[in-house]
């Protein structure tokens, strides 16, 4: 061990790429994420929780969190259909849909939030057929719910697909073999293999979500206390010089993103020390 | 001709049916009933079709919804021109930065081993899990009108919001961890038995690390820059705290787009539109390519 560590030393230049590491890291990273902390400690308590206790912050915090969580779990189940599709079946342009999945991660989000809007507007290809059913998706919560689970597609897709190909098939052979019926061996042998990657799949797609922007905008409407999402009211009250108000519900949602990446780190330790199913 | 054709297709097609089931019998272990297996297809085919093809589809058709006249006219625009000027050098700034940084970063962190690998790691990261407004605000906050930097900024004469630093900052403090986490991993693997070797024969540490680690990591590299470039020019919610959309001046293309949308200009807007989404199509192309090619990369290796 300590024979390793001693050749490793032999290397140079460790002092002066970690110390540039470090200092470009603090210059861009660290140092402005720690200015709208300082910044949120000069508001008292009383300020801060009168800026998040008002019904417009309110309410736009239940828009962002309640719609990034119903869609990050709607990608959680269209998310392993799709990768249960592409891992285990044949069919034609498997291999293109494969590809097309990384298409949200890779569409600028004012792409996607235009061409979202167009194709659910009242005129459009899709918003057409949806109003003559009565159902309104432009300009509603509804149009934020399909925005976000538009960019929360590739994470469940893209963090499962891996742990479902590496599945070791003879565990599912022994299942069968033993006389569990199919579903008793997706539900008990697989699905508990597959958990930590959906759970962390479903933290990922809510994360990204919450903090959304371009995607959502053009398509939510943007009224007020029924659909306006939290990353526009910060944008609103800048635009104001309301800067407090914008630092206090921003320190909100960074605290929320910590929380996640923790849990998600967590999660991945977890699956690395159960017991590997080979 | 054609009644062998047929001949052979039905002598095979027995067979070909007959083998088909045996190797169903081997594998019904392992497989769902032909009912199930369908309508998952279907349902990953239809939520892929709605969510992801036809917004890529409606972007084009509405571009060229006018006759492509309309559309090279809305790209002529001198807005339009100045907008992608913009991007372009934004980008060139904050791939340049990162990409420098990824590489330093990568060298220590993959060649090293030190505490707190993880947590160092994990704090690269964070650009990835912050809020693209919260991305521009921190901006906003250091060196706005309230700002820590104001008066010292003032006295120097130095414009960094509603110009161009602010919105090169702000997208490269979006697209920080692309390089770097390409290229950890990448290194990790590739351990440090060849530099040692490189060292002990007496080559300098920069000789080792342009002659021996870069050959290695080339690939590497160009994913890492691929997916940073593609990010720094669609980059919205940061560019958009930060940029004042001075016409002209501080828009890049995603704010064009916006912009245009806004003036019911739905051609122009479509039609900026379409360049960023034929970025996007060209970057998952190259990044397909790349991803086999530093698969296989791996399996020569090892």
């Amino acid at each position: 061990m300590s024979a390793i560590a001693a050749r490793r030393r032999t290397l140079p230049g460790f002092g002066l790429t970690m110390g540039l590491t470090l200092t470009w890291l603090s210059v861009i990273i660290l140092i402005p994420l720690g200015g709208l902390f300082l910044r949120s400690t000069e508001l008292s308590p009383e300020q801060f929780w009168a800026i998040l206790s008002s019904r417009r912050t309110l309410n736009a915090l239940r828009v962002s969190f309640g719609l990034a969580f119903a869609a990050a779990c709607v990608n959680l189940v269209m998310g392993s259909i799709i990768v249960w599709a592409l891992v285990r079946y044949r069919f034609p342009g498997r291999r293109i849909f494969d590809a097309i999945v990384d298409v949200p991660f890779a569409l600028p989000t004012a792409v996607a939030g235009v061409a979202l809007t167009a194709l659910f507007a009242e005129k459009g290809w899709l918003g057409a057929p949806l109003a003559a059913l009565g159902i309104k998706v432009a300009f509603t919560p509804l149009g934020i719910f399909v925005a976000m689970i538009f960019i929360g597609i590739p994470f469940v897709v893209r963090t499962v697909q891996p742990v479902l190909q590496d599945l070791d098939p003879e565990i599912e052979e022994a299942a069968g073999s033993l006389g569990a019926s199919r579903w008793q061996t997706i539900t008990r042998v697989i699905l508990p293999s597959l958990a930590p990657a959906l759970l962390t799949g479903l933290a990922l797609a809510f994360a990204r979500a919450v903090g959304e922007y371009g995607s959502v905008i053009f398509i939510a409407g943007n009224l007020p206390n029924v659909s306006e999402i939290a990353p526009l009211l910060i944008v609103i009250r800048l635009s104001e010089f309301r800067y407090a108000d914008a630092t206090a519900i921003a320190v909100v949602m960074l605290v929320v993103s910590f929380v996640i990446i923790f849990a998600v780190n967590r999660l991945q330790r977890w699956a690395q020390n159960r017991v590997p199913v080979h | 001709m054609t009644m062998q054709i047929a001949d052979s297709v039905s002598l095979s097609s027995p067979e070909a049916k007959a083998r088909a089931h045996a190797a169903a019998a081997r594998n019904n272990l392992r497989t769902e009933p032909r009912a199930v297996r369908v309508t998952i297809i279907s349902l990953a085919i239809a939520f892929l079709t709605v969510f992801v093809v036809m917004p890529l589809v409606l972007v084009f058709a509405q571009a060229f919804s006018k006759g492509i006249m309309a559309y090279i006219t809305a790209l002529a625009e001198p807005e339009a021109l100045a907008a992608i000027k913009l991007t372009l050098l934004v980008a060139a700034i904050s791939v340049t930065l990162n990409l420098v940084f990824g590489l330093v970063a990568a060298w220590a962190i993959a060649k090293f081993d030190f505490p707190g690998k993880t947590f160092l790691i994990t704090l690269i990261d964070l650009p990835f899990s912050v809020s693209p407004v919260i991305s521009g605000l921190v901006f906003v906050l250091l060196f706005g009108a309230q700002g820590y930097f104001r008066s010292w900024l003032r006295d120097h004469d130095i414009q960094i919001l509603f110009a161009v630093p602010g919105i090169a900052l702000a997208t490269t403090f979006v697209t920080f961890p692309f390089v770097a986490r390409a290229l950890i991993p990448l290194m990790q693997e590739q351990g440090t038995q060849e530099e040692e070797a490189a060292i002990s024969l007496g080559a300098s540490g920069l000789q080792t690390f342009f002659r021996v680690t870069l050959p290695n990591i080339k690939w590497g590299v160009l994913y890492g820059v691929l997916l940073c470039n593609a990010r720094a020019m669609g980059e919205f919610g940061a560019v958009s705290v930060v940029s004042g959309h001075i016409r002209g001046e501080t828009n890049t293309m995603p704010l064009l787009v916006e912009i245009l949308y806004d003036e019911y200009q739905f051609v122009a807007a479509f039609a900026i539109a379409s360049l960023l989404a034929m970025l996007a199509l060209i970057t998952l192309v190259a990044k397909t390519v790349l991803e086999r090619r530093l698969d296989g990369g791996e399996d020569r290796d090892h």
